[in-house]
């Protein structure tokens, strides 16, 4: 591997180091805020009561917290710190990036404010009411003017694949923002969608679907073909690979939001084309998949020492085991089957905690030390016991959701020889505990594994600060 | 739904063009038309980051191919390029109605045409498997069948006979054994039980149906007649405006007193002088529609047994703004033979005493 001779411009590594510890504490609560509920629907008594604990609102805040105050934020940490070392020059503005490390603080602010309130647009993945809508678009656009602007100012002739994938799924998630939360307000805290009954629900997931191929995964791509390559210290698998399935990818996953929708009054149309571009989006979906794991060939054996990169591989098969499920239950026939049911549910933690929550601690064990004046994580060990809690975790949540959703398919499907359905819907329900109960426990890993991270970033972080105080010392 | 012309061909034109740029582009890029030779690197370099020019797997490429191969197949066997039906003419329903009468009609219309409307499909098959049982049930007394411990039934040409019940093993081939309680039970899950709960209790606005308080009759024909048609509650009107607030209280008060309930005496003494607009609807002792031979619904205000609760702010509340319940009508929805099975039921669970 070259180490480069040219001088670094400083970077502004200010606005990254806020996003990363952040991106810690909002994975902390997000998924704490996740256990209390998968608890909640084992033990009901557990929302006390209280309207503000209740599972329909903390729902909301617990998705809100994971997609867009953790996983957002690792995006912004990661895209800010990979655009600057890989176009070779500082960020086009400190201060509106400063404007959107405070803005989109405030925007998870009042999101964790308003949901448990009650206050919701009712649209999922996209709850917050107009006045939050509108503080995400002025804080999205200066996204894109930080990060595309410092592309438009770089040193170097080429833009780097990691780059495409974040530009777009910054450009993409800004149009569908705008589109799916066009709303006519009321007051304050009420609006109501310009959209009606089927177009209404067909905006609604091409903008949810969207949120999964273009915030969690091009993003995450983005974050993919930087944090790989580097962390195994071996250059990317295939240029010509990332060239088809960059294209392949953005072009398609548009076309998948109808897959939500099966069996509805969304035209037959509509659902026809929605699942033969989710089915064809599995090969472009591999593609990433074999360029980011066929980047370690030749370096397989790093598997066995380093942590870090088991993270990162990790989350591939995962990335890849989800995107073939995926494509997998868009067909009308096995959505038949899956739809309504927690096979749903399992489908998206494997996305999420799998894929998303494993590239992303993956790429934070990497850039901590390193904002941090450091080598490595103060504790490679504990990054390891991270690594297992997690992975059980996630193995857990997965394949218990796998069976109590394919049981509630088959018990809501299983008819009696008189016609009637063998099962109500209570009956499924209550076959569904123990598995209910495997998921808790499966979100207990993975809890206890961000808070040994946490612990983790303290002592790397606060390391620093001794050292350095040593340094001033010594001089 | 026919769209028109514009977005049809805006569909058209967008899905073609997708799935041939995708041919296109991984066809391009089999061939190495960069500078560099197959599995060197690129020469950029990004932060130390180097790309090698790997070709693209031939397994995954092969993939891609047959995939896009069969997307063309699907787009053109379905529904899917904008108005173009697809060459199979298969459709999952009726889209785009708004009533009953719409959907029966294009119902009809698909199954003249030949045409394959899955959803009439299903409709049709589970007729043809299961209509001619529930239609020998129906043919049984309510009575019969809501104390029937087992009925057998032997499959003759297209219907079902009764047969006697043999012990278990000595069952001939093709008899079917129904439990006309069970069935009635599994089909109150599945469509009544959303209001009046999985145990027939009701709750708050949703009658209690294991009771022996009836809104409108629990005999086995007036049973059936609220499933078939329905009933839409004449309406307790919202008598405030015209009581006043005090006079409210007042008939509420009388009201609880019908019921036995302790009350304040006076007030309940005004309220009878009142109750007189009540008697109409709830008769002149307050004991409701049924036990006066009225149509109303107006529910027995005597026994204690409250729809919208029986505190005195509900009463109150009822008196004040008035109620509005509606039950809906079945007979469209699961057909006479299976509201006939129903009904067996619930006048089982309301009279558990034969």
């Amino acid at each position: 591997m070259t180490t480069t001779t040219i001088a670094h411009p400083e970077y502004n590594y200010k606005v990254v180091k806020q996003f990363a510890l952040t991106t810690v504490l909002w994975g902390i609560i997000g998924m704490a805020v996740g256990v209390l509920i998968a608890a909640q629907l084992i033990w009901p008594a557990l929302n006390f009561d209280t309207p503000w604990l209740t599972f329909s609102r903390l729902r909301p805040l617990h998705t809100n917290a994971v997609i867009f105050a953790f996983g957002t934020s690792a995006l912004f940490a990661t895209s800010y710190y990979v655009v600057q070392r890989t176009c070779k020059v500082r960020l086009i503005s400190d201060k509106i990036a400063a404007f959107t490390f405070w803005g989109w603080q405030a925007i998870i602010i009042s999101a964790v404010i308003t949901l448990p309130l009650g206050i919701s647009t009712a649209k999922e993945y996209a709850e917050l009411e107009w006045p939050i809508d509108i503080l995400i678009t002025i804080v999205w656009v200066a996204y894109a003017y930080v990060f595309i602007g410092t592309i438009a100012i770089r040193k170097t002739s080429h833009i780097y694949v990691a780059n495409w994938f974040y530009a777009g799924f910054i450009i993409t998630v800004a149009v569908l923002h705008l589109v799916n939360s066009a709303a006519i307000p009321v007051t304050l805290f009420k609006s109501y969608s310009i959209y009606s009954g089927a177009v209404d629900a067909m905006i609604q997931w091409w903008y949810g679907h969207n949120a999964v191929g273009f915030l969690l995964t091009a993003g995450f791509l983005g974050m993919m073909y930087y944090f790989v390559p580097k962390q195994a210290e071996r250059p990317v698998y295939s240029y010509r690979l990332s060239v088809v399935h960059f294209w392949a990818l953005v072009s398609l996953y548009i076309w998948a939001g109808p897959h939500h929708l099966h069996y509805t009054a969304l035209p037959d149309w509509t659902q026809s084309l929605g699942m033969v571009m989710s089915v064809i989006l599995f090969i472009p979906s591999w593609g990433g998949m074999i360029n980011g794991i066929m980047t370690l060939s030749g370096a397989w054996h790093k598997l066995r020492t380093d942590p870090v990169l088991r993270f990162l591989i990790v989350s591939l098969s995962f990335y890849g085991m989800s995107t073939f499920e995926g494509p997998m239950m868009a067909i009308k026939s096995v959505n038949a089957l899956s739809h309504y049911t927690d096979w749903t549910v399992g489908h998206v933690h494997s996305g999420a905690l799998g894929w998303v929550a494993m590239v992303s601690i993956g790429a934070l064990y990497h850039l901590i030390p390193r904002l941090y004046g450091k080598t490595q994580m103060a504790d490679l060990k504990l990054v390891n016991t991270h690594f297992w809690l997690h992975t059980v975790g996630v193995v857990f949540y997965i394949v218990s959701m796998w069976i109590s959703g394919v049981m509630q398919g088959l018990m809501w499907r299983a008819v009696n020889s008189d016609g009637t359905l063998t099962y109500s819907f209570v009956q499924s329900l209550e076959a569904s505990y123990p598995f209910y109960f495997v998921r808790f426990l499966g979100g207990v890993f993975v809890v206890a594994g961000m808070l040994v991270m946490g612990y983790n970033v303290y002592k790397t972080v606060r390391g620093d600060k001794q050292v350095a105080a040593g340094q001033t010392q010594a001089a | 739904m026919i769209m028109t012309e514009f977005w049809h061909w805006w569909i058209v034109i967008l899905t073609v063009f997708s799935i041939v740029a995708c041919f296109w582009i991984i066809t391009v890029n089999l061939k190495n038309y960069t500078h560099v030779g197959e599995g060197e690197s690129m020469g950029h370099e990004f932060d130390g980051i180097e790309e090698l020019n790997n070709p693209l797997p031939k397994w995954w490429t092969y993939m891609f191919y047959f995939i896009l191969a069969w997307s063309v197949f699907y787009l053109a066997a379905y529904p899917g390029l904008g108005n173009y039906q697809g060459f199979l003419g298969w459709k999952s329903s009726n889209q785009g109605i708004t009533t009953l009468a719409e959907s029966k009609e294009l119902s009809e219309k698909a199954k003249a045409e030949g045409l394959l409307v899955q959803l009439d499909q299903e409709y049709k098959a589970a007729d043809q498997t299961f209509g001619p049982l529930f239609n020998a049930m129906a043919d049984m007394p309510i009575l019969d069948l809501a104390y029937s411990e087992g009925l057998c039934f032997e499959s003759k040409d297209d219907s079902y006979v009764q047969t006697a019940c043999l012990e278990q093993d000595k069952q001939p081939e093709g008899v079917l054994v129904v439990e006309p309680y069970k069935v009635g039970q599994r089909l109150y899950l599945q469509n009544c039980a959303l209001c009046h709960g999985s145990d027939a209790r009701g709750s708050t606005g949703f009658p209690n149906l294991t009771d022996s308080d009836w809104l409108y009759g629990g005999t086995p024909e007036k049973i059936k007649e609220t499933l078939m048609h329905g009933r839409v509650a004449q309406g307790m009107a919202a008598w405030g405006p015209m009581l006043g607030e005090d006079g409210v209280k007042e008939v509420a008060q009388y009201v609880l007193k019908l019921a036995g309930r302790k009350v304040n005496d006076k007030m309940a003494e005004a309220g009878k002088a009142r109750f007189a607009v009540c008697a109409a609807c709830h008769g002149a002792d307050g004991k409701g529609g049924v036990a006066n031979g009225l149509e109303t619904g107006a529910p027995n205000l005597t026994d204690n047994i409250w729809l919208y609760g029986g505190s005195t702010k509900a009463v109150e509340e009822s008196i004040r703004n008035g109620r509005a319940g509606v039950m809906p009508a079945w007979k469209d929805v699961l057909g006479e033979d299976k509201v006939h099975v129903i009904s067996a039921y619930i006048y089982n669970i309301s009279h558990p005493n034969k």
